[in-house]
C-alpha cells in the first residue's frame, strides 16, 4: 500500500529480572501509518513467531488510554513523542519512512524489568495500599446528595483523579521519583469534604510507601508533568508537600492503620 | 432437569426485603474461620472482595493484570443509572426496573431487574462516600444527564470516565482491606481450573504469569467476576486481555452456560482501517445527544466518497439519508443500540457505507455546532473529538466522524439463581460474567449499575446463606481432587506447548472473529449458523494441529496465555451459534433475519421462547444439552418493542 513506511527498531531485550538486558535490531516492514505503535509491534511480533523466535514482550490491556497497562520509554519519550496520550494511542504517522525508533522499558529502580519491556509496577498498589483511600465500610452511607460539593472542587478532585498509574511520571523523571504519582490522590481526596478525617493520617503513611519503595525526591524539574498522558499538574506536588509539612510540624499523631480490626 | 431459580415468593417490590431476612447469617465470630477465593478484579470482584473482607471474611483476589485497578471496567466511558430523582422528572424504582426489562426485550428475570432497581440508589450514596468525584451542578448537587434513549436523566456520571471512577472507588476500598490484611492479592496471575469436590466448588487452579507456576488455591467459596466474552469476536471494545477462560473452564466442571447468543453491538466505535487492527474503540453514545446519523442516498455517490473523489461537506442536503430520524421520528438519533448498530450495518450492505472501506456512517455535528457553538460542543464531547482525532487523523470540528458497530457486551453468561450462584454449589458469577439482569439487550449505563449492585449489594448477604449452611470446618487442601486437577492444567498446557505447526494463535483468534462477526453477530440466519458450525469445527481442529507457540511454562509466555484463551473462545464460539441456532425468533441484539416484522424490527416468539437458555457442557467435541429456565411475567406485559 502506498504510504506504507520501512522503519528500523532498537528494542531492549531482556529474559527476565535477573538477566542482562541488551539491544536488539529489527526490521518492521510496510507499516501502515494507520496502525497503533502497539500493532506495529504486534506485526513485527507475528513475524517473530512465526520464525520459531521469542516474540517481544510489553505490557498492555485496554488500548484506549485508559487502563495504564501499557508503557515503553519511545526515542527518549515515555509513551512516545507526543503529548498528553499513552504508547496506545499514539499512532504510526507520527513517524517517517526509514526512521530508526529505539524503544525501552520504563527505567527505574523501583520498577524491576520483568521481561523485555516490560517491568513490575507493583510499588505504585503498595502505596495506595498504604494509605490512599476513605475509610469507609459497604452499607450506611449518607445520601449522596446530603454533603454539597462546590462543582470547582468537584471538578478539580476529578482532574487529579484522572491519574492512571501507568509510571510515565517516574519514568520521565531524573530522580525517579513517584511524587507526581502519590500527590494526585492525595489531592483527590484531600480536597472532598469526605477525605477531612483522614487528609493527614494518609499523606504520612503513603509517603513513607513511597520512600520506602525507593523512589527519589522531587527537584521540581517538571518533567513528570510535561510528559503525564493524563496531564497531571505538578500543583498537586505542592498541596502534597503543603499537607506533610503541616502533618510532621503539628498532626504526627495523626495514625493510618486503616481503622479495622 | 429444570432450573430452580429461587425467586423468593411473595409482591415483586418485597422480594428483596423478605428474602435478606430469610437468608441465614454467618456468626461475626465464625466469619474469620471462612476463606472466600474472588476471581476478577473489576467493579464487581473488586466491590465484593472489599465488601466480604469488611464482614470479616478471608478473602483472596485473583487478576492477571498487573495491578487490580487495570480490570476493563475501566474503560466505560457513559456513566452509572440509579433510580434517585434528583431530577424530579418521574423516575423511580420501578420505571428503572420496567425500563431495564423491557429494554432487554423481556428476556430478563423480573426479580432479578427489580433488585437491581432497588440497589442502584445505594451503590450512588457508597461511592460518593469513597470519595468517587461524579460530576456536580453549581449548587453543589449531583448533576445527572438522559443516556441511551432514556426518557429520564438519571444517570450519574464523571466526564466521560465514569468507569476508571467507579472502578478506582472500589479498588481503594479493597486497598484498604489488603492493608489491614483481610484481602490477599494474587496480580499477574490467570485462573485455569475450578476444583470440585463433591460436587461443590472448593477451589481454583491458577498459572503465576511471572513465573509460570501452576498452584491451587482452596476456600469454602468461589466467586468468578471475570467480565465477558466480546473478544470471541476478535475486535471488539474489550481489553486485549479479556477472555472467557475462567468462565468457560467452570463450564467445563459443569457450571451452565445461559444465553451465550445474546450479544451486544455498540453503533458509535470508530470503523476498522485494516488488517492489522486489533481493537476496536467505542465512543460514548451520549454523541447520539447532538451529533445527526446519515448515509448518503444513493449509492452512486457512496463510491464517490469511498474512493474520496468528493468530500461529505460536498454532498447536498437532499442527497442525504438521516435513516434513523426518517424511520424512527419519535426517538431519531437516540434509539436503543441493538436498533441503530443493525440500520448501520443496512446501510453499509445496501452499498451506501462511506469511507475506504464502505464499512461506515456519518455522525454529524455540523448542525450542532450551528446551533450551540463549537465551544459548547468542545465543552460537551471535546474528550470524545480528541479520541477520534487521535485514531483517525480526522477533525470532527471540520467534517462528520465515521462511525460503524462494535461488539461492545455480552449479556450472556454463566447461569446464576437469584442468589447468584451457579448450578455448581459454592460456585458464583457476578458482573458481566453472569447472564442475569439484562434480558437480550442491555441498556446504556447499566452494566456498572449491574458490576457493582452484585458485588457491593447482593453477594454479602446471598453467600452468607451458603456459608452458613455448610460451615466453618477448614477445605482439606490435601484432597486429591487439588492434585488431579493441577495435573490435568499442566497436561493441558503441555499440549497447547507442543504445538508447533504454521499458523500463529492470533491468526486462528482472528479467523474464529470473521466467523462470529459474518454469520453470528448483527444479523443471523438458519443457514449461515449451520454453515458457521462446520467451519468452527474445523477451526478447532486445524488449532490443535497448527498452532504455532514458542517458548516454556516456567517464564513470561504471552503466546501461551493467548493460545488458551483463544481456544476457549473457539469452543465458546460453537456454543454461542448453537444457540442463536436454537433460538428461532428475534429479540434484542439477537436478531434472526427469519423473525422479524414487516417494519423489520426484531420479533419475538414468546410462546416458544420467553425461556433462558442454559447449556450444560457434556464433553469434548459433544453436543451441549439445553436445559430451560421459564420466564415468568407477573408485573410488566409482554409488548413489541417499537420506537417509532
Amino acid at each position: 500500500m502506498s504510504g506504507n513506511m520501512n522503519l528500523t527498531l532498537k528494542v531492549w531485550r531482556q529474559k527476565d529480572a535477573q538477566a542482562a538486558g541488551k539491544f536488539v535490531t529489527y526490521k518492521a516492514d510496510s507499516i501502515s501509518p494507520d496502525m497503533s505503535f502497539l500493532e506495529m509491534l504486534d506485526v513485527v511480533n507475528e513475524s517473530l513467531t512465526k520464525k520459531n523466535e521469542e516474540p517481544i514482550y510489553f505490557d498492555h490491556d485496554c488500548r484506549e488510554g485508559i487502563c495504564g497497562s501499557c508503557s515503553l520509554y519511545i526515542n527518549g519519550h515515555p509513551h512516545g513523542p507526543k503529548q498528553a496520550i499513552t504508547t496506545c494511542q499514539l499512532h504510526m504517522r507520527t513517524f517517517h519512512n526509514g526512521q530508526t525508533i529505539t524503544i525501552e522499558p520504563w527505567r527505574s529502580a523501583a520498577f524491576p524489568v520483568i521481561k523485555d519491556l516490560g517491568t513490575d509496577r507493583s510499588a505504585f498498589d503498595r502505596i495506595q495500599q498504604a494509605g490512599g483511600f476513605i475509610s469507609v465500610n459497604t452499607g450506611g452511607a449518607q445520601d449522596a446528595n446530603a454533603t454539597l460539593i462546590p462543582k470547582v472542587v468537584a471538578d478539580e478532585a476529578f482532574n487529579s483523579a484522572t491519574c492512571i498509574g501507568c509510571g510515565a511520571c517516574v519514568a520521565a523523571c531524573k530522580n525517579a521519583s513517584a511524587m507526581l504519582f502519590v500527590s494526585a490522590k492525595i489531592t483527590q481526596l484531600g480536597l472532598l469534604p469526605q477525605g477531612q478525617p483522614e487528609r493527614y493520617s494518609r499523606v504520612q503513611a503513603m509517603v513513607a510507601q513511597m520512600d520506602e519503595e525507593g523512589f527519589g525526591n522531587c527537584t521540581n524539574t517538571g518533567a513528570c508533568e510535561a510528559e503525564c498522558p493524563k496531564e497531571i499538574k505538578l500543583t498537586n506536588i505542592a498541596r502534597m508537600n503543603n499537607d506533610y509539612f503541616s502533618a510532621k510540624l503539628f498532626r504526627e499523631n495523626h495514625v493510618h492503620d486503616g481503622g479495622g480490626e | 432437569m429444570g432450573l430452580d431459580a429461587k425467586i423468593p415468593q411473595g409482591p415483586l417490590a418485597e422480594k428483596w426485603s423478605k428474602h435478606k431476612f430469610n437468608l441465614k447469617l454467618v456468626n461475626p465470630a465464625n466469619k474469620r474461620k471462612y476463606d472466600v477465593i474472588i476471581v476478577g478484579t473489576g467493579l464487581a470482584g473488586a466491590s465484593a472482595a472489599a465488601s466480604l473482607a469488611e464482614l470479616g471474611y478471608n478473602v483472596k483476589a485473583f487478576c492477571f493484570q498487573d495491578s487490580p485497578r487495570r480490570a476493563h471496567s475501566i474503560a466505560a466511558q457513559g456513566g452509572i443509572n440509579a433510580a434517585k430523582n434528583y431530577q424530579n422528572d418521574g423516575d423511580s424504582v420501578y420505571r428503572l426496573f420496567y425500563d431495564t426489562i423491557k429494554g432487554g426485550d423481556y428476556r430478563a428475570r423480573e426479580s432479578n431487574v427489580h433488585r437491581l432497581a432497588e440497589v442502584s440508589v445505594n451503590i450512588i450514596d457508597q461511592c460518593v462516600a469513597q470519595g468517587v468525584p461524579f460530576a456536580r451542578e453549581y449548587g453543589g448537587l449531583l448533576d445527572n444527564r438522559s443516556f441511551g434513549g432514556s426518557q429520564v436523566s438519571r444517570t450519574f456520571y464523571a466526564r466521560g470516565q465514569t468507569g476508571q471512577q467507579l472502578l478506582l472507588g472500589a479498588y481503594s476500598a479493597l486497598n484498604r482491606q489488603i492493608n489491614l490484611g483481610k484481602v490477599k492479592m494474587y496480580t499477574r496471575t490467570e485462573m485455569l481450573d475450578v476444583v470440585t469436590i463433591d460436587g461443590h466448588a472448593k477451589g481454583i487452579v491458577t498459572r503465576n504469569l511471572i513465573t509460570g507456576a501452576i498452584e491451587t488455591h482452596a476456600g469454602h467459596a468461589v466467586l468468578l467476576a471475570t467480565g465477558g466474552y466480546g473478544n470471541v469476536f476478535y475486535l471488539s471494545t474489550n481489553a486485549i486481555g479479556s477472555n472467557v477462560t475462567a468462565a468457560w473452564r467452570a463450564h467445563k466442571r459443569g457450571a451452565f452456560f445461559a444465553n451465550p447468543c445474546y450479544t451486544q453491538i455498540h453503533p458509535t466505535c470508530i470503523p476498522v482501517t485494516g488488517d492489522h487492527q486489533s481493537k476496536l474503540t467505542l465512543m460514548s453514545e451520549s454523541l447520539r445527544n447532538d451529533g445527526r446519523v446519515w448515509a448518503p442516498k444513493t449509492v452512486e455517490i457512496a463510491k464517490q466518497l469511498q474512493t474520496k473523489q468528493i468530500t461529505a461537506a460536498q454532498v447536498k442536503e437532499e442527497d442525504r439519508d438521516y435513516f434513523l430520524e426518517r424511520k424512527y421520528p419519535s426517538f431519531g438519533n437516540l434509539v436503543p443500540r441493538d436498533v441503530a448498530s443493525r440500520n448501520a450495518k443496512e446501510m453499509s450492505d445496501e452499498g451506501r457505507g462511506v469511507g475506504t472501506t464502505g464499512l461506515a456512517v456519518y455522525l454529524d455535528f455540523a448542525e450542532a455546532i450551528q446551533r450551540m457553538g463549537e465551544d459548547t460542543v468542545r465543552a460537551k464531547y471535546g474528550n470524545l473529538f480528541d479520541m477520534y482525532y487521535q485514531i483517525t487523523d480526522e477533525n470532527p470540528y471540520k467534517q462528520p466522524m465515521r462511525i460503524y458497530p462494535a461488539v461492545h457486551y455480552t449479556m450472556g453468561g454463566l447461569w446464576v439463581d437469584y442468589n447468584l450462584s451457579t448450578n455448581v454449589p459454592g460456585l458464583y458469577a457476578m458482573g458481566e460474567c453472569n447472564f442475569s439482569d439484562h434480558g437480550a439487550n442491555r441498556l446504556g449505563a447499566s452494566a456498572l449499575m449491574q458490576g457493582l449492585s452484585d458485588g457491593y449489594f447482593v453477594i454479602p448477604y446471598t453467600l452468607g446463606d451458603y456459608l452458613a449452611t455448610i460451615g466453618p470446618k477448614p477445605v482439606d487442601k490435601n484432597h486429591p481432587a487439588f492434585e488431579k486437577t493441577k495435573q490435568e492444567v499442566i497436561a493441558y498446557n503441555n499440549k497447547l506447548l507442543s504445538l508447533k505447526g504454521n499458523k500463529t494463535v492470533v491468526e486462528y483468534h482472528r479467523e474464529l472473529g470473521h466467523i462470529m462477526w459474518e454469520y453470528c453477530g448483527m444479523a443471523r440466519t438458519e443457514e449461515g449458523l449451520t454453515k458457521a458450525k462446520a467451519m468452527i469445527k474445523e477451526l478447532k481442529a486445524d488449532f490443535w494441529k497448527n498452532a504455532i507457540l514458542t517458548g516454556g511454562n516456567d517464564e513470561v509466555n504471552a503466546a501461551l496465555e493467548r493460545a488458551g484463551r483463544v481456544a476457549d473462545f473457539i469452543e465458546l464460539g460453537e456454543l454461542m451459534v448453537t444457540d442463536a441456532l436454537n433460538r428461532r425468533e428475534s429479540c434484542g441484539g439477537h436478531f434472526r433475519l427469519e423473525s422479524q416484522t414487516e417494519e423489520g424490527e426484531a420479533l419475538r416468539n414468546d410462546e416458544e421462547y420467553a425461556y433462558v437458555a442454559a447449556w450444560e457442557f457434556k464433553g469434548e467435541n459433544v453436543e451441549e444439552e439445553l436445559h430451560k429456565e421459564e420466564l415468568v411475567f407477573e408485573n410488566v406485559k409482554l409488548t413489541q418493542r417499537s420506537y417509532k
